[in-house]
């Protein structure tokens, strides 16, 4: 988090609404654990919080590419596809080791993300529209490739990757803080980075300041990807099988809530990292209570939606207020 | 050969009364009288922000006015919206033709109206045949069936003249008719509003285009500032004294100077750093020639629509070029693109600020650097201290404003936001630094500082191109004046010559003789 200290130089209205915006999603968290704490028995069992955080690691990675791609004020809906599509991978090379098998994976992603990229920044394609195409064929693919079949997954290599832990930290959390400080540091500390955020904050204005336009576009749209896939291998790799029918499926909508929550505007010209991690764990804290008081999942999903409102409407506050 | 439309005894057929509208606080139209008479041409002419766009969304139904009559024929109207103004009789011809690209002509002209056979269905032979009929009458040849869009834009435009007159049209208004049209297409356009103004329907002609103007037109009305400065016969009215109250500017009134906060104008003898050579965009800009000197400060007059800012985006690289090239000390830079214009020494300072200009939730500090970042970073990283040597010295140099560089760049003042672009760009160390309308809507200080700084940068043996509808802002900044006229070269004007009054006469384009008989119907066909 590297906004700077805050100002309340705004009415105090103003001021409640800016720290709402700031940090409303960490006073979620902080208001979420301690209503656990008092009425989840067993919740603040380490064993808990393990499950919590290896549950989000693919939320998070893919939500991470999201928040790139919305801070240039572009969407991208393909990114359970390319899970998907990772899923479907996996199994018919995983005979050439992890390693290679995970470069592939890789690079397919990548290959999908130059796809939605040229559409967007070359064609001119809406992203909404591009994307969604290819969140289609994506799965589509997946299923050709795969046949359409369930396969189990034995390699030891990548079932380590999924359920085994360095000194009790579970190797795919470890994944994950490594892409968050990545990308942070990309976000925050990279010519790039400050590219991107002025494509989305003004698309004119970058190209008539010389900027790369494209090719930042393109970037973006790649590196959203090849995250989506890094989730798809760490996904797949948990469930210990290959099941490109199901894996990733709506995963889109989780991490475009938990870019939003964490204060990332649609309207693109900011990233928020931190905030995107903080999004993701709140929308995992709450399907959690939820289901330790046995809420069905159907409820979870609706407040899914009732936050991703709440969020927009805050971040409307913000828009407005200047 | 005697007119036979003297109207000027007959009642208007649309009159506007003492109309004022108001926006936000902002008067756009202040008791503004207009009338036009049937077979009448009457040309709507002014500046950017005049109030010809508000007045003719008044007469169309589109704004209601917050004082004031509309009549019809004498008799007191309102039009709520804009149909109303269509069954009134008051047409309306855009320059982007607004009908249904993919259907025929015919159905276009007739759509709504469709004539029918005996058991409800579209006659389409009839329609045809109609249509024929109706497109015949103006000289306009074309196949009725044909898709509209397979046609070329003034065809479309004319089967929208068509179609207007054809519903019963008493007043059509044209707004730039010709912007998008070719030579030809404009003449047939012509001698169709002639035979329209024949008929008895009355026009009103909105355009920058002075030669249009006398020969369409018979008689104006000029706005200025949301006020009618000046209405009556074409004939009467030479062309300086028709751009003089456009602009505001008195021709015989001894110009003060100071004005501006301009010092010396600049001129020099080195050989130019920038020569541009035949700059031609189709319906933009043709054969521009612009040679640029360092140290001199050139600037480039003419009208709203006369391709001062297409002349600096075509040097600037944002514009492609149908033809002629850009160099730079006698290097071919690349048409068309922008970073190859920025590492030849080429920079723009946009019109529009605050849509071209700025990235507005970013810093200032990101706002200056924007441009020159990848030159301020290591391997790809930012560099924060490579940062702050450029952006201290530029908020130090410049007088920015700002709380910090850390501030947000919309937070600042318009003549803040303003300096923080030419900081970007100063930034990059140019040979050639293009301004357009470099003091628009900042307020007075600024905009003395703004001046005083181009100034200082031509001291310095930067090269600077100014655009301004300012005059006073041309002619006391430049050492000299290239005028455009509709996107070709004009006059040009050098040392003594760069007054007001040469200004005012070469935007009218007043080399040529006072041109201002209006043609008569029926004349030159």
């Amino acid at each position: 988090m590297t906004q700077g200290t805050l100002t309340f130089s705004l009415p105090r209205r103003g001021a409640a609404l800016a720290v709402l915006q700031r940090y409303g999603v960490y006073i979620a968290i902080a208001v979420l654990l301690l209503y656990n704490l008092f009425f989840t028995p067993n919740f603040f069992a380490l064993d808990n919080f393990r499950t919590q955080f290896v549950q989000v690691v693919p939320v998070l990675i893919v939500a991470l590419g999201m928040a790139l791609v919305i801070g240039t004020e572009g969407i991208d809906l393909s990114v359970g596809g390319v899970m998907a599509l990772a899923a479907a991978v996996i199994p018919l090379y995983i005979g050439y080791g992890l390693i290679p098998v995970v470069i592939l994976v890789i690079l397919v992603g990548a290959f999908i993300g130059l796809v939605n990229g040229s559409l967007v920044a070359l064609v001119g394609v809406q992203p909404i529209v591009a994307t969604l195409s290819l969140m289609v064929a994506g799965r589509g693919l997946a299923l050709l490739i795969a046949n359409g079949q369930l396969k189990s997954v034995t390699d030891p290599g990548i079932l380590a990757v999924g359920r085994g832990d360095l000194a009790g930290v579970p190797f795919s959390v470890i994944i994950a803080v490594i892409l968050v400080f990545g990308v942070a540091l990309l976000v925050n500390r990279t010519t790039f980075g400050k590219q991107l955020m002025a494509v989305g904050g003004s698309r004119r204005a970058a190209e008539l300041s010389g900027l790369p336009v494209k090719r930042i576009l393109l970037l973006t749209y790649v590196l959203c990807s090849s995250l989506a896939a890094v989730a798809g291998v760490i996904g797949t790799a948990r469930l210990g099988a290959s099941v490109p029918s199901t894996l990733g499926n709506l995963i889109e909508l989780s991490a475009i809530t938990a870019v939003v929550v964490g204060g990332t505007p649609l309207t693109g010209g900011q990233v928020r990292v931190i905030g995107t991690v903080a999004g993701a764990l709140l929308l995992q804290f709450i399907s959690a209570t939820l289901i330790k008081h046995n809420v069905p999942d159907a409820y979870s999903q609706i407040t899914q939606a009732v936050i991703i409102l709440l969020a927009v409407y805050i971040q409307r506050g913000r828009t407005a207020t200047k | 050969m005697t007119t036979t439309t003297s109207s000027a005894d007959q009642l208007p057929v649309l009159e506007a009364r003492a109309v004022t509208k108001r926006f936000a606080g902002v008067t756009a139209l202040d008791s503004v009288d207009f009338a036009v008479r049937p077979g009448e041409s009457m040309a709507l002419m002014g500046e950017n922000g005049a109030g010809k766009s508000t007045l003719i969304k008044v007469l169309t139904g589109v704004y209601q006015p917050d004082d004031g009559d509309l009549l019809l024929s004498g008799a007191s109207t309102r039009f709520a919206w804009p149909l109303d103004a269509q069954k009134a009789g008051v047409s309306t011809i855009y320059q982007e033709v607004n009908l249904i690209p993919l259907m025929s002509v015919a159905q276009n002209i007739f759509l709504g109206r469709e004539p029918r056979n005996r058991i409800g269905l579209i006659d389409f032979r009839r329609m045809y045949t109609d249509a024929r009929t109706l497109l015949d009458t103006y000289g306009i040849e074309v196949d009725v069936r044909r898709p509209l869009r397979s046609l070329a834009l003034g065809i479309q435009q004319m089967v929208a003249l068509a179609r207007a007159v054809s519903i019963n049209a008493r007043v059509v208004i044209m707004d730039e008719p010709t912007s998008s049209l070719e030579a030809r297409e404009v003449e047939t356009l012509f001698s169709v509003v002639r035979l329209l103004r024949d008929q008895g329907i009355a026009i009103v002609y909105v355009s920058h285009r002075m030669d249009e103007i006398y020969r369409v037109c018979e008689s104006v009305t000029v706005l200025r500032d949301g006020r009618v400065v000046q209405v009556g016969s074409l004939a009467e009215i030479p062309r300086v004294e028709l751009v003089s109250l456009m602009l505001g500017r008195s021709v015989d009134r001894v110009q003060r100077s100071g004005a501006t906060a301009f010092g010396a104008t600049h001129s020099s003898d080195a050989p130019p750093v920038l020569v541009a050579a035949d700059l031609s965009r189709k319906h933009q800009i043709d054969g521009i020639d612009i040679q640029i000197r360092p140290g001199e400060v050139v600037g480039l007059g003419g009208l709203l629509g006369s391709g001062r800012s297409e002349t600096l985006k075509a040097m600037a690289g944002v514009m492609q070029l149908d033809r002629g090239s850009v160099t730079i000390d006698g290097k071919a830079v690349r048409s068309g693109s922008v970073p190859a214009a920025i590492r030849a020494g080429i920079v723009m300072l946009p019109e529009d600020r605050k849509v071209e200009g700025i990235v507005p939730n970013l810093s200032v500090r990101d706002n200056i650097v924007l441009a020159a970042l990848p030159r301020l970073s290591r391997g790809g990283f930012t560099s924060r201290r490579n940062q702050d040597a450029v952006v201290d010295v530029f908020m130090k140099r410049l007088h920015i404003k700002a709380s910090s560089p850390d501030q947000v760049v919309s937070e600042l003042s318009g003549g803040n936001q303003q300096k923080v672009m030419i900081a970007r760009w100063l930034a990059m160390n140019p040979k050639v630094l293009l301004l357009d309308e470099p003091t628009r809507g900042i307020d007075v200080g600024a905009k003395a500082e703004v001046q005083a700084l181009i100034d200082e940068l031509a001291g310095e043996g930067l090269a600077i191109v100014l655009v301004s509808s300012e005059v006073e802002e041309v002619v006391e900044g430049s050492a000299r004046v290239i005028v455009l006229r509709d996107g070709s070269m004009g006059t040009e004007l050098d040392g003594a010559e760069v007054t007001e009054q040469h200004l005012l006469a070469a935007l009218a384009g007043a080399a040529e003789p006072m041109n201002s008989a209006p043609e008569r119907p029926g004349e030159g066909r």
